[in-house]
Parts: structure tokens; sequence; C-alpha cells
């Protein structure tokens, strides 16, 4: 059997659907142009800076952790770009450039590389970060400080911070409208409602991120809001004022739908969504935290492992 | 290559081609000057001397060759020759055979011993005779110790996307595969004939004295374990197969080749392959068992490149061979060939938990758990928690993986090592 010509031999199957890792990237980071698009003007420069330094420096802790670990080199795929750009939109404007290289650094190595890379991490990377963030350095996530250079056209107080400390009857200010729009203080890119939500409908239908978590996110900010609203609307805002406004959408959309770090059966995803909703409501409504959707996601992570256990029963299992 | 449409959200639906209009002759491939026979045995047989055959020898068509006497593993020699030479092969995962090569002589001799045999005893004459007949017909349906056999079904439709060979059988060759189905029932005693068959064909198939079922169009609705759940009803628990419930499946071809080969007291040797070209084009064509496949891309013109693959069976089962020296066998139901330009890659990244296998595995085996413990070897944990022998081997896990995992090769291969790991600790 001497053959000159040499064949491809591998397993089936022959045929691959075309889908990759890093054409998932780029379509997060498509998804996420309405928003940082949005945020870029309204903060100019500043904005930009932090956006461009957290990409580039995540990549480049990346790319030192593959050479350190003496793995294949995996900025190809897009994930580390992609956790440069979702951390920079949960920023506020100006953020110390030292800030934001720190917060890559705990993304990329702590959240996402010690674990051994994509698809190890137990943890949404981001989140990771942005919590060690917040706790180290509160001061620079107080968005009425943080931004009090700004003077745009419209209420300038972070709407959380004021809902926090004066009750409902200081956000009255705040049009349902206004916040769909973006008129609102917050990071660069978690505060263009509409954009985000074009963003994330758009991964919606293209099968990227999973719309049951989403979905029962939002269900779950929208209920538990809902509840102490009516219990006493002095204190506490109403469900549409908690999805517009912080973190929520963003959340709902970029972060509870992180693949590895969030269960893929039916029910387990409902479950994790809903959590991660009730416990942002609870922490910012009863909670000494302003924004609730940081921690509420870190600790639905933490069970997640133990939701996907509730999965369908293989058919043909025996026992 | 079907790709992801843009509505990712959407399950990709990969639909069984179908054969609607009236059909051309399939093309003839003329006999080549060898054939190889690959028989299913082990080679150690070989060096014992015993076997009735010997390099030098001579055969006559449709003669049945085999290395120890009675009741063994044979072939059906295809042409009149001498047997050339007798060399150990081997298949993938360890599979022995021992490929059998004849030069053949233009003219051609008949043996007459399956038209004595087959006049006395259908049974004897399709178990000793026709196992290896286009189509080819599973050994444990004709062996001596088999269990009652509950239900037979003949596949009018090819379990894997783009073949349409048995759907061909059933438009050109209906008439024999009613023969072949009444001479089953006598031979198999088998309680219950089912025909399962696209609904397109459901005219066509009504001849057969059998019950007509149909078979959806949505891949993987006509592999076996499928079936037997859809149209039988019958779920196969995980680790048994389908002959442990007493359910056989035999295709339409193999159908046909038992029904000519009872009408006219010869053994059929020409097997019908559909033949996909790079540009995906099919034609039909109709060549001896053991035609290497070189002989039948000369005819259709077919040019192979460096690093191209050729593939013997669907595009989501089959299996990809290195040679074109490779026979035609049996159950060579196609042959499709792929440029190396549009073959996908695979790749050893990790999973990334998307998802995407959970959602399109039609027996929810948790994949996404599963292959963590493949990629690290832990077959025994694999298939004590996370439903690895559940898994029907459609392949399409790894066609929606984003991340490019050959997670069907890593099932494939788990359950290939516990059957020998099972094997050794028996003995």
């Amino acid at each position: 059997m001497i053959n000159a010509k040499k064949f491809t031999v591998s397993h089936a199957p022959f045929w691959h659907d075309g889908s990759g890792i890093s054409s998932r990237s780029y379509n997060i980071m498509i998804a996420t142009l309405p928003a940082i698009i949005a945020g870029l003007l309204m903060y100019g420069m500043p904005a930009l800076a932090v956006v461009c330094l957290s990409i580039s420096s995540a990549m480049i802790w990346e790319l030192l952790m593959n050479l350190a670990t003496k793995r294949p080199i995996s900025i190809g795929d897009g994930n580390a770009g992609v956790i440069g750009i979702l951390l920079a939109m949960l920023l506020p404007a100006g953020t110390p450039w030292w800030i934001v290289i720190t917060g890559t650094f705990f993304a990329v190595v702590i959240g996402k590389e010690i674990y051994g890379g994509i698809g190890s991490n137990p943890f949404n990377p981001v989140v990771v970060a942005i919590a060690i963030l917040m706790v180290s350095w509160k001061d620079f996530f107080d968005f009425d400080q943080a931004l009090l250079n700004y003077d745009l056209n419209f209420v300038m107080v972070y709407p959380l911070a004021a809902l926090k400390h004066f009750g409902t009857s200081a956000i009255g200010g705040f049009s349902i409208f206004d916040l769909l729009l973006g008129k609102q203080m917050g990071g660069i890119g978690s505060t263009f409602g509409l954009g985000i939500i074009i963003g994330g409908i758009y991964l919606i239908i293209r099968g990227i991120i999973r719309w049951e978590i989403s979905a029962s996110f939002l269900a779950g900010i929208f209920i538990t809001a809902l509840l102490f609203n009516i219990s006493d609307p002095d204190r506490f805002a109403g469900p549409f004022f908690h999805i517009l406004t912080g973190y929520t959408l963003i959340g709902a959309f970029f972060l509870a739908t992180e693949d590895s770090s969030s269960p893929v059966n039916f029910i387990p995803m409902l479950i994790y969504g809903a959590g991660a909703g009730v416990m942002t409501v609870l922490i910012r409504n009863i909670g000494i935290y302003i924004d609730g959707v940081i921690f509420a996601i870190l600790v639905m992570n933490l069970v997640n492992p133990l939701l996907d256990k509730i999965r369908p029963k293989a058919i043909g299992k025996v026992g | 290559m079907i790709k992801k449409s843009f509505i990712g959200l959407a399950k990709p639906r990969l639909m069984y081609e179908t054969l609607e209009s009236l059909l051309p002759e399939p093309q003839n491939i003329a006999i080549p000057e060898k054939v190889t026979l690959l028989l299913e045995t082990d080679p150690a047989l070989l060096s014992g001397g015993q076997g009735s055959i010997k390099e030098k020898d001579k055969v006559k068509t449709g003669q049945k060759l085999t290395l120890a006497e009675q009741n063994a593993e044979y072939v059906i020699a295809t042409v009149t020759g001498t047997i050339s030479s007798i060399t150990p092969f081997t298949g993938n995962f360890g599979k022995q055979y021992i490929a059998i090569s004849i030069a053949a002589v233009p003219d051609e001799e008949i043996n007459g011993d399956f038209a004595k045999v087959a006049e006395k005893n259908l049974f004897n004459g399709i178990r000793d005779f026709l196992l290896s007949c286009p189509g080819g017909i599973p050994r444990p349906l004709f062996s001596e110790n088999r269990g009652k056999v509950k239900t037979l079904v003949v596949c009018g439709i090819d379990n894997d996307l783009l073949i349409t060979t048995s759907q061909h059988m059933v438009k050109a060759e209906m008439n024999s595969i009613k023969d072949g189905i009444d001479i089953l029932k006598k031979a198999t005693a088998a309680e219950k004939i089912i025909f399962v068959v696209p609904r397109h064909l459901q005219h066509e198939a009504s001849a057969a004295d059998a019950s007509i079922k149909i078979i959806d169009l949505q891949y993987p609705a006509a592999l076996p374990r499928m079936i037997m759940k859809d149209v039988l009803g019958q779920v196969v628990p995980a680790g048994r197969t389908c002959e442990d419930l007493g359910v056989f499946f035999i295709s339409a071809e193999a159908a046909a080749s038992i029904g000519t080969a009872f009408k006219n007291g010869v053994i059929p040797l020409n097997k019908k392959i559909t033949v996909i070209k790079k540009d995906g084009t099919a034609t039909v064509v109709s060549a001896r068992i053991g035609t290497p496949l070189s002989n039948i891309f000369t005819a259709l013109n077919i040019n192979l490149n460096e690093k191209d693959r050729i593939i013997l069976g669907g595009p989501m089962t089959g299996s990809a061979v290195y040679s074109t020296e490779h026979p035609v066998l049996p159950d060579t139901d196609a042959i499709i060939i792929q440029d190396s330009l549009a073959m996908p890659s695979v790749s050893d990244y990790p999973c990334i938990n998307c998802g995407e296998c959970i959602r399109i595995c039609p027996v929810n085996v948790p994949i996404n758990m599963l292959v963590r413990l493949l990629e690290a070897g832990l077959y025994q944990e694999a298939a004590d928690e996370y439903d690895l022998m559940a898994c029907i081997e459609c392949g399409l896990c790894a066609y929606v993986c984003p991340a490019k995992i050959p997670i069907f090769q890593y099932i494939r291969l788990a359950k290939y090592e516990l059957a020998r790991l099972q094997v050794e600790e028996e003995a």
C-alpha cells in the first residue's frame, strides 16, 4: 500500500458548525459597543483612556501568564479583551491608571489564569476584580466623588447612593426614560440602559449568552423590588428604578451570563438568575452596600456547581 | 458543511438528505484487477497454518474464504482469480482483520455452493454465505446462541447525513427488499418486522409485508437507538445493546441482497455507494465489494490532493481512511471526499462551559462535565456519574462545540478503554 499522497485522518464528526471561542468573544465586544460609545460620548477622553488601558492591560496580563506558565498563547481567543472591556464598563471615567491595571490583574490572573485559564474559573473574573477593588478602594467607586468634575445636563448624583441615603424622595428627579437613555451617573459602560439591552438582545439572538439567566435575573430583581416597594414606598424604590440603575443591566446581560461560572441546565439557570436578582435587591435595600449586583453574582457563582447538579435524567440511564 | 445560522439561539437542524425524484442508474465500476477483502478474525489464526486458504490458491466468485473450518468468520470472494496475499490488518480502535487480496482474472467462474445450501435451508443459507453481502448482515442475528428476535428493523433510511444509499435501494429495488423481508421473516422467526422509511418513500415501502414506520428527517432520528426510542418506544438502558432487547437492525440493501440471492441462486456482490465529491455533488455507484477506492475515484474523475480527507460513511459518524487502496466493505454506504481547506480543525482548548452540547444532546448526557473527566482519563467515574454509557454516538456535541473539543472521539475512546479493562478483569 505504498502511496505518495498523505491524507488527513481524524475521528468523526467531520463537520463543525463553525462556531468558535474567538467569534463568541468578538460578538460580545460588538454587543458592548452601544453602551461603551454612549459612555465615551458622555465622559470623553478620560473614559477612553480607562477603556484602552483596561483592554490592553488585561491582554498583557494574560500574555504574561501564558509565558510564566509555559502554556500556549491564548490572547487570540479574545477572552482577555472581553474581560478588559467589561471591567472598563464598570469603572467610573477618570479611574486612576493603577486601579485599572490592578483591576485587570485581579480579573485575569487571580480571577481566571490561576485556575487554569478559560473555562476553569469558578467566578466571573470581572466580578471578582471589581469586588476586590470595591472593597479595597471604595472611595474610587463612590461615583459622586469620582465624577465630581463632570457637570452634564442631568442630575449629577449616583441614583443608588441617593436612594440609599435619602430614600425614594431623593430619586424623584430621575425619570425612567432618562435612566434608560443613560442620563445618570455610573460606570463608563453601565449607564446607557437602552444600549446594554440592545447588546444583550443581540447576544441572546446569536445564542452566545443564555437568555434564561438574563431573564430570570431581571425577573428576580423586578419581583423582589416590587415587594419591597409595596411594603414601604418611602424607603424602597420601584422595580423599574432598580432595573435601570447601577450595574443591573450589565449584570443581567454581560456579567451573570459568563459561561464558565454559570449553569447550563434549564432549571439551574433559572434558579441562578433569580437568586442573583433577589440577592441584588436584598443587598441594595437592606444591606450596607450601595449596589448589590457584584456580590450577588459572586455568591451565585459559588453555588453554581451545586445548582448544575439539577439536571434532566439521561435517557437510558440505569437506576 | 452546514454552518451555524446567524440566529444561534435556534438549535441547528441537520436534515437527512432526501431522494425525491426518479434516479439515474448507478454508475457501474468495472471489476478491478485486485480486490481486497477484510476478514474480521484473530490474525493469530494465520500463524497456526490450519487455514483452508493460502496464497496462490485459485478462488472462484462466490467462494467462501475462511481460515478455520466450521462456523467461523468468512468472506465471500467477489472475483475469480488467485489469492495474492494474506496479511494482518488493524482497523479503528484496534479491530483485527485479515486482509485477503485476490488478483482477478477476466473470465469469471461462479462457485455453486450457495445455490445448493440455499434450496434446503434459509437460515443456513444466510448464515453461511450472505453475512458479508452488500449492506452487511449483523452477525449476532444469525448466531446460534442469540435470544429470540422480537423485532427486526429494516432501515430504508441511512443513519447519517448526506447518504442516500438506502433510499436509493427502496426506490430502485423494492421488489428484492420485499422478497428479502419475506425470507428474513421465515429465517429468523422474528415476531415483528418493522420497515422504517422517510415519509416520501412511504408509498414505495408499503409493498413490503412489514409494518411501515415513518422516520423524522432530522438527524439523529435514524440512529438505531433513536429508532428504538421514538418508533419502538423502548429505551435501551445505558451499557446494553439493542440486541440485548431482542431488536436487530438490518439495512434495506442487505434485505435486497438476501432477496436477490435466493431468487437468482447467486450471491450479490455489488455494493451501492453514495460518493460525495468535494463540491458536494453526490453520485451513486455500484462496485464489487473489495474494490480499492482508487478505482472508484478514477472512474468518477476525482482528483485527490495531499491532506484531503477520505471518509467512509457519513460526516457525523463515518471514519476516515489513510489510503486510496482501502477496499469497499459490505457496509460502506458512502464515500465522502473532503477538501483540506474545508476541513474543520480540532483543538486542545478546555471546555468553556457554554452549554451548546447540553442543548443539542438527544439523550441529555451532561457533556460539559463528562468531557472534563474524559480529558483527565477518568473513564470509570465518567461512566458512573456522568452517563458516559447512555451516549448514542451521534457526534452532535463535537459538531457544535465552539472550543472544537473532539468530544465524540473522547467518548469512543473512553468506551473502548472501559470495554478493554472489563475484558482484562474477567481474564
